[in-house]
């Protein structure tokens, strides 16, 4: 009897232990204690023409425009993705004070760019690209905050998130982050030329090309060492291509003719890309040509990666 | 009888499947001559190639023929095989599929009326082109 007792408690503390462990690695504040604090920018007069620019180049409306109207510039969200994991709803980015982000500081929005963290201490998903966001510029994310505090109001309170168990704990991807998100601005790299250097900051930061255009692991993470190789569609239908300069991916694409795509939409056959990616030429074909040329020669530097496998056919 | 009724009914199964398989490739021909009709215009719009009026209305006259041909070349049971990148949205809003294949034809159209010289085609043909894109935005998978 005594002994039962004494393992039942053993097991109840280690229980206790387990979920205090739990609730600890997964704070907003541990991941921050680890990675370090988010660089806010200081107070500057904002340039609202390169807020702009980063709005086109991180593909804000994609996603969080209202569906079924033309204007890019209202973030009422709504837009649902179907993951495996369930259904997200992007949520309401305008600068509406009650649903929207009209409230936020600036500090608040540099971390939910980067720790992927609401202003109340919740975990975003990261459907929000902010494993790529968290590359960019304190100046830029600044500039891209002036410009959606520019933009229309809209009072659509967003639709809240239709995850499966255990995954609608939003709690849990604090440990997701604490393995997968590494919080590193970025880097240049000094033997490359500034327009390398551009481009690689505009593919892998706002760009955040990989997102769709590399396979995942089991825990829906990027693999690193199959970047930008092509993946499964992360909504599950189809495939996307491989933009490496593998033999089935870019090889055969000249930097101009990755521009030209950026631009236009047109493959160097004159065949126009479809599905997830036509919302994206949406987005960079309004960027400058210096900014798509950055983006073409960063792609085109690329080395080969085989393309993982394709999922069988059901 | 019964094994000539299965018999029959192997034959029509393989049947249906031919000609699954010749909707599947013949729009996929029609598509790349969309392509190939675009790659001259495509070529005036950068620069690289002189204008040439002749041409042009060619290439808008195939768009406009193709476009016609189009809708038709997707039956049931045609929504997989072949490789294809149809997306299941063309037999759920076959209506909207139809009206997208009929706004690019008459747009093309406009476009062949319009287009006089240099200056028409370089303001009037990229509105053709918008097409390509919105149209595979919804009813286009994209398989690799």
């Amino acid at each position: 009897m005594r002994r039962g007792v004494a393992v039942g408690l053993a097991l109840g503390t280690l229980a206790l232990g387990g979920v205090l462990g739990f609730y600890l690695l997964s704070a907003p504040e541990t991941w921050r204690m680890a990675r370090g604090a988010t660089i806010v920018a200081d107070k500057r007069t904002p340039d609202l023409a390169n807020g702009a620019r980063l709005f086109d180049a991180s593909g804000c409306a994609s996603c969080h425009a209202t569906p079924g109207q033309d204007d890019r510039a209202r973030l009422g969200g709504g837009l649902a993705f179907h993951t495996p994991f369930g259904t997200l709803n992007a949520p309401n980015i305008s600068p509406d004070p009650a649903v929207g982000i009209g409230n936020w500081s600036l500090g608040d929005f540099a971390r939910a760019m980067r720790e992927g963290v609401s202003p109340q201490g919740r975990h975003y998903y990261p459907a929000f690209p902010y494993t790529s966001y968290q590359r960019m510029k304190p100046d830029d994310v600044a500039d891209l905050y002036a410009y959606l505090k520019s933009l229309p109001k809209v009072s659509d309170a967003s639709k809240p998130h239709q995850m499966n168990f255990p995954f609608n704990i939003t709690r849990g991807l604090g440990l997701w982050k604490l393995a997968f998100l590494d919080g590193k601005p970025f880097t240049p790299n000094p033997a490359r030329d500034a327009q390398w250097n551009l481009g690689a900051y505009l593919v892998n930061g706002p760009g955040h090309c990989a997102e769709c255009h590399s396979p995942r692991n089991a825990a829906g993470a990027i693999i690193p060492s199959q970047r930008f190789a092509g993946g499964p569609d992360p909504e599950g239908k189809g495939f996307v291509p491989n933009i490496t300069q593998a033999p089935n991916g870019l090889a055969k694409w000249s930097a101009s003719d990755i521009a030209e795509l950026l631009k236009t939409g047109f493959t160097p056959d004159y065949d126009s890309v479809g599905g997830s990616m036509a919302p994206v030429i949406k987005n960079t074909s309004r960027l400058s040509d210096a900014d798509r040329a950055a983006m073409a020669v960063y792609i085109k530097s690329l080395p080969p990666i085989e393309t993982p496998p394709r999922p069988k056919k059901p | 009888m019964k094994r000539f009724v299965l018999a029959g009914l192997a034959l029509a199964l393989g049947a249906g499947a031919v000609i699954a398989q010749d909707a599947i490739a013949q729009r996929r021909d029609i598509m790349k001559a969309v392509g190939g009709a675009t790659r001259d215009p495509g070529a005036m719009l950068k620069g690289e190639q002189p204008f040439d009026l002749a041409k042009v209305q060619r290439s808008l006259a195939i768009y406009a023929d193709s476009a016609k041909t189009m809708p038709g070349l997707y039956p049931a049971g045609t929504q997989t095989g072949g490789d294809t990148s149809a997306s299941p949205k063309i037999w759920e809003d076959a209506a909207g599929f139809k009206a997208a294949f009929d706004k690019f034809a008459a747009d093309a159209n406009a476009a062949a009326s319009a287009i006089k010289d240099e200056a028409s085609f370089k303001a009037n043909f990229p509105n053709v082109l918008k097409n390509c894109g919105s149209c595979h935005e919804v009813y286009r998978v994209k398989k690799g």
